[in-house]
């Protein structure tokens, strides 16, 4: 509403809309704060993982020769996998590897390629986004091109291409992670390309320039603080990108067999049949593992977008704060709820007081 | 309708990056992997190892520009080689049977998820901060899944568990249940039974996207004059709704690009989970043989359907948004 | 553009003070009506204890400054404002004689179901607020917005004769009935603004209420819809509550002006009264900050200070730090509205309780009950004023 009550204070204003650092202060929902421990889970394992898995993710336990069954279709035996136990507390993969070391140790390669990724998009997009959306003319009308072709091109498909020509990318993580990157800059330039644009013609910006500040100045001290929120926004976005695209590589194939990552578990598991043969502690955990760590992305993301536009945050329209205010149901567009209070909140003074008062204190101009 | 010549002029325009990259990308990574992987075909008669060189230009000595030339006039005569993974059958061939399961089902699951997606998106936003919000964090985990693994646990649970669905296939091949493709209503049935289990992943992964953005979308939206307007104009609670509703659906149209990117991929690899003969299908054989001329064939088909998409997305929100009509 | 009524000539009958005839019935009546932003303690006090009567044909204008609280009591009125907002006491009565006859009824709108009041807005009560672009569907031709109106209240119109009523409401205010057929981004401002008083006199409601209507205009615009708008009540009958910053645009439109601050309501007098001879400081104050064209050479003040945090609101007199004429007992004790000079006008300040000597800025003859001094000049003064 264009009312005047853009002056309340509880009207919220746009984050982004405010000059200067105010980027760094998130709000403290149970989304962000749930998505913040979930990443700081995977963080830490990403480091410790590989130091406190108990076996290498290849060691052949010898005691799996027991564990060969027979089968009933051709009346041969059958290797299978073995089921969690306390030596292998998430069992066995049909190799006797023991399930749990590979997790965790595929845990780091993952996350790193996930951010490294992630932080290598956003800078492509970043640089890419506040150049064209800072200087305008040609170069805009060029890099907006460039990244609209790039949004328009499906990623994974030309990400198969590219890892499939790269010569030794399906031994690299961080070769891998370059591509990924290559692929999933274009969503975040077209972003900070628009926030740039209105960026430049804020007050604070014609100031520095008037006042001669090189564009580098301008564009490194004015203009890049405010666009934090929205970097870190599209990081979160490509760094869930970038991890599903490294598991699909890896789950097709071509991310290697030499760097233990939680696509590779499920490719291993998916050609030996262990989903349909119901070997679930071999495929299962790395699946939840990507889930886990996506919906921590996630969360975090939406906490993000709740920065900033404040417009998303629910201010006090929840049910619960509306039953706890006293309300019987929850406030509706264009029904403004009535909440008579019992006792009348306003000190507006009753006559007798007023009366009483009058005939004691009468003030005197100063 | 400049508008819209202008976005055809685009896609024309990504399409020929997309086939030029094609082109480029075998010819100037170093140490043409294509010639390792010749070396390392059997049972291949000479005439195909020399189109396959011509192909990707191994030891030929035409300049790359007159290899361009004949690449671009191969591809207007629809030939992408062959593929050495099947056969030696022409990619093209190959890519015509499999792109209407393809289409099919992306088809079918993009609509649905996109219909359902945004419609309790509108009620999520309409009816913020009531028990509905709790929709929102089980979307976001599934959101969050990687669609091959979804794909995996439901093809555990209802094919494999519960034997509600088949297992792989298009429609049932064998077996004394199998079907004759045509317009018969056994085939039809079988279609449908066999496209479930894919097409529910794909809603199920997609949906969340479709759902926060409406969702967001509807809340900003309500904070608009005109939706306050229509209360205040008295209009029943439906029409009040379709105010903002209406409004708040043409980010989601013109955010279609970026989402039906990531849901073609989703469904190349869910293809592959659940064996359909689709083009994920193809492309997983392609990648596992090592197939080059399948990979490009397929990066170039799935291209210009993600292109033609999102110039209907385009088309859609010219229809919805009487403002972009006018050209800026 | 401007075919109808000159404008400036129709808005003088407006602004002459009727003294002598009986005041006409009300027809909307606010009661103690308190608003909040907020529950609980954070809760800010948006409008506290307002009263408000609105009679029938006439023009009520609402003043005050950026944070007020004039929007948000005209708006609460009808129960339009946004979460957080709640309103915590009071009444608002309509009182609903149908100007196309009809039955009468008193509604209390704050105790009314939904269903009631879905029925009385826009049949019965309009609004207009500041930005037409904003206030009409962005997707929806003027035509369809109409229809949607005609359609939800007038359940007997067919087609034909919704789309014959919209182009007859078009014309009415100076538009070409091709106009149905455009978008909103398609038209002017000042034709949107056109477009959407059309729309809110489309049921010939009895109250119609405008919130800074031509504030997003330029001035030319803004006198031509002004002038229009005041054609269209003399036409049509309507009340009008009219909200603005600006007084002197009050001055020529308003029967009666109220002034608001902080959330209260603090002087309530005729227009020429309040605009010759205000009683409040705060009134005087916003006076100042137009420069007379003629006349004698005053100093222009203005009011030093900035309006206060609702969420901080001074005590006593939340006026008393910008007032140059302050008292002790403007730091302690909050003023009520209170009859002055007669029953016609009423002030909200100590130093007419006798807390302190009236200073003769606030002690002007009143043109009310002087009729020494016609209301003419003043209306010339402040046409010139503009």
């Amino acid at each position: 509403m264009s009312t005047n009550l853009s002056t309340l204070p509880t009207r919220p204003t746009t984050a982004v809309a405010t000059p200067r650092f105010r980027a760094l202060r998130m709000p403290r929902s149970p989304k962000v704060i749930a998505g913040s421990v979930i990443l700081l889970f995977f963080a830490v394992l990403a480091v410790i993982g590989p130091i406190i898995a108990p076996f290498s993710p290849t060691h052949t336990d010898i005691s799996w020769v027991h564990v060969i069954k027979p089968t009933t279709l051709f009346g041969s035996s059958q290797i299978v996998p073995e089921s969690p136990s306390g030596a292998h507390w998430l069992g066995t993969t049909i190799y006797a590897n023991d399930v749990l070391s590979q997790l965790l140790v595929s845990a780091r390669a993952t996350v790193l390629v996930g951010f490294l990724a992630g932080a290598a998009a956003t800078v492509l997009s970043i640089l890419v986004g506040v150049t064209a959306g800072y200087l305008g003319g040609a170069a805009d009308d060029g890099l907006s091109l460039a990244a609209n072709v790039f949004l328009a091109i499906p990623g994974l498909p030309l990400l198969i291409v590219l890892a499939s020509y790269v010569p030794g990318a399906d031994g690299s993580p961080v070769l891998i992670a370059l591509i990924v990157a290559v692929t999933g800059w274009a969503f975040g330039a077209r972003v900070l390309r628009a926030q740039t644009l209105s960026l430049r013609n804020r007050e604070f910006v014609e100031a520095a320039r008037v006042s001669g500040e090189s564009t580098f100045r301008i564009i490194v001290f004015e203009v890049l603080p405010n666009l934090v929120p929205i970097a870190a926004s599209s990081f979160l976005f490509t760094t869930l990108y970038a991890i599903g695209a490294y598991v699909s590589l890896a789950y097709l194939g071509l991310a290697g067999s030499d760097i233990w990552n939680w696509g590779l578990m499920l490719m291993q598991a998916q050609a030996q049949s262990a989903p349909a043969s119901g070997w679930w502690w071999w495929w299962a955990p790395p699946g939840v593992c990507i889930a886990l760590l996506g919906c921590g992305l996630a969360l975090l993301n939406f906490g993000m977008d709740e920065f900033i536009n404040p417009r998303l945050r629910d201010a006090g329209l929840s049910r619960k704060d509306a039953r706890r205010a006293g309300l019987r149901r929850r406030p509706r567009l264009g029904f403004t709820p009535v909440m008579r209070r019992a006792e009348m909140p306003v000190p507006v003074m009753s006559t007798a007081v007023q009366l009483a008062r009058e005939s004691g204190t009468a003030g005197t101009r100063p | 309708m400049l508008v819209l010549v202008r976005r055809l002029g685009f896609y024309l325009l990504a399409a020929w990056v997309a086939l030029t990259v094609n082109f480029f990308l075998p010819r100037l990574v170093p140490g043409n992997p294509v010639a390792t992987a010749i070396g390392h075909l059997t049972f291949v008669n000479a005439q195909v190892v020399a189109a396959i060189k011509a192909q990707f230009g191994i030891g030929i000595n035409e300049s790359i520009w007159i290899q361009y030339v004949h690449y671009l006039g191969d591809l207007l005569h629809g030939n992408l080689g062959v593929s050495w993974g099947n056969s030696f059958e022409p990619v093209t061939n190959l890519l015509g049977a499999a792109l209407p399961w393809t289409l099919g089902l992306l088809g079918v699951a993009t609509v649905v998820s996109f219909l359902l997606g945004t419609l309790i998106g509108v009620a999520l936003g309409w009816f913020r901060g009531s028990w509905l919000d709790w929709l929102l964090p089980g979307a976001t985990f599934f959101q969050a899944i990687p669609y091959f693994f979804l794909g995996t646990v439901l093809l555990m649970l209802f094919a494999t568990g519960l034997h509600w669905f088949p297992i792989s296939q298009g429609y049932q091949t064998t077996g004394i249940s199998s079907v004759e493709p045509g317009l018969n209503g056994a085939y039809i049935l079988s279609l449908i039974d066999h496209g479930v289990l894919p097409a529910s992943t794909i809603v199920l992964t997609s949906i969340a996207g479709w759902m926060m953005g409406m969702r967001n979308m509807m809340v900003i939206t309500m904070d608009e004059d005109f939706v306050l307007v229509a209360r205040a104009k008295g209009l029943s609670p439906g029409r009040v709704v379709w105010y903002a509703a209406r409004n708040a659906v043409l980010p989601s149209v013109a955010n279609f690009s970026l989402a039906i990117s990531l849901v073609v991929a989703g469904q190349l690899l869910v293809e592959i989970v659940f064996s359909y003969p689709g083009i994920g299908y193809l492309l997983f054989h392609a990648v596992t043989n090592q197939d080059y001329p399948m990979v490009q064939g397929i990066f170039l088909v799935i291209t210009l359907v993600v292109l033609a998409a999102n110039f209907l997305a385009d088309l859609v929100y010219v229809a919805l948004d009487p403002r972009a009509r006018q050209v800026a | 553009m401007s075919a109808l009524d000159p404008p400036v000539q129709s808005m003088v009958p407006a602004a002459v003070p009727v003294t002598a005839v009986p005041p006409a019935d009300p027809v909307l009546e606010i009661r103690g009506l308190c608003v909040d932003y907020g529950f609980g303690d954070d809760a800010v006090h948006a409008v506290t204890g307002c009263d408000l009567t609105l009679r029938r044909g006439e023009v009520m204008g609402l003043a005050g400054e950026s944070g007020s609280g004039k929007s948000t009591l005209a708006m609460a009125a009808i129960r339009l404002l946004r979460a957080p907002a709640v309103i915590t006491a009071g009444e608002v009565l309509f009182h609903s004689k149908p100007i196309g006859g009809g039955p009468e009824r008193t509604v209390d709108l704050l105790a009314a179901p939904d269903r009631e009041l879905r029925s009385v807005r826009w049949s019965e009560i309009a609004v207009v607020l500041q930005s037409a672009l904003s206030a009409l569907n962005p997707v929806a031709t003027i035509g369809a917005q109409f229809d949607d109106v005609l359609h939800a209240h007038r359940r007997s119109l067919a087609r034909s004769e919704r789309r014959d009523r919209s182009a007859e409401l078009l014309e009415m205010v100076g538009m070409n009935a091709d106009r149905l057929r455009s978008f909103p981004h398609e038209l002017s401002g000042g034709m949107r603004q056109r477009a959407m008083i059309a729309m809110a006199l489309a049921l010939e409601p009895q109250v119609l209420i405008l919130d800074e209507p031509t504030t997003a205009l330029d001035v030319v615009t803004q006198r031509e819809i002004l002038g229009e708008l005041m054609g269209l009540r003399n036409r049509l009958g309507f009340s009008a509550l009219f909200i603005t910053h600006d007084l002197s645009l009050l001055v020529e439109l308003a029967d009666e002006i109220t002034v608001m601050y902080a959330g209260r309501l603090m002087e309530r007098a005729p227009a020429v009264s309040l605009f010759r001879s205000p009683r409040l400081p705060y009134t005087h104050g916003l006076l100042n900050c137009f420069p007379p064209m003629h006349g004698a050479r005053r100093p222009m003040a203005g009011i030093a200070g900035s309006p206060p945090n609702l969420r901080a609101v001074p005590p006593g007199c939340a006026f008393h730090p910008r007032c140059e004429w302050a008292v002790d007992r403007c730091r302690h004790d909050v003023p009520a509205l209170r009859p002055i000079g007669g029953s016609h006008r009423e002030v909200a300040c100590w130093l007419h309780e006798g807390a302190g000597v009236v200073p003769p800025e606030l002690s002007l003859p009143d043109p009310a009950t002087t009729p020494a001094r016609g209301p003419g000049t003043v209306i010339a003064n402040a046409g010139a004023g503009l």
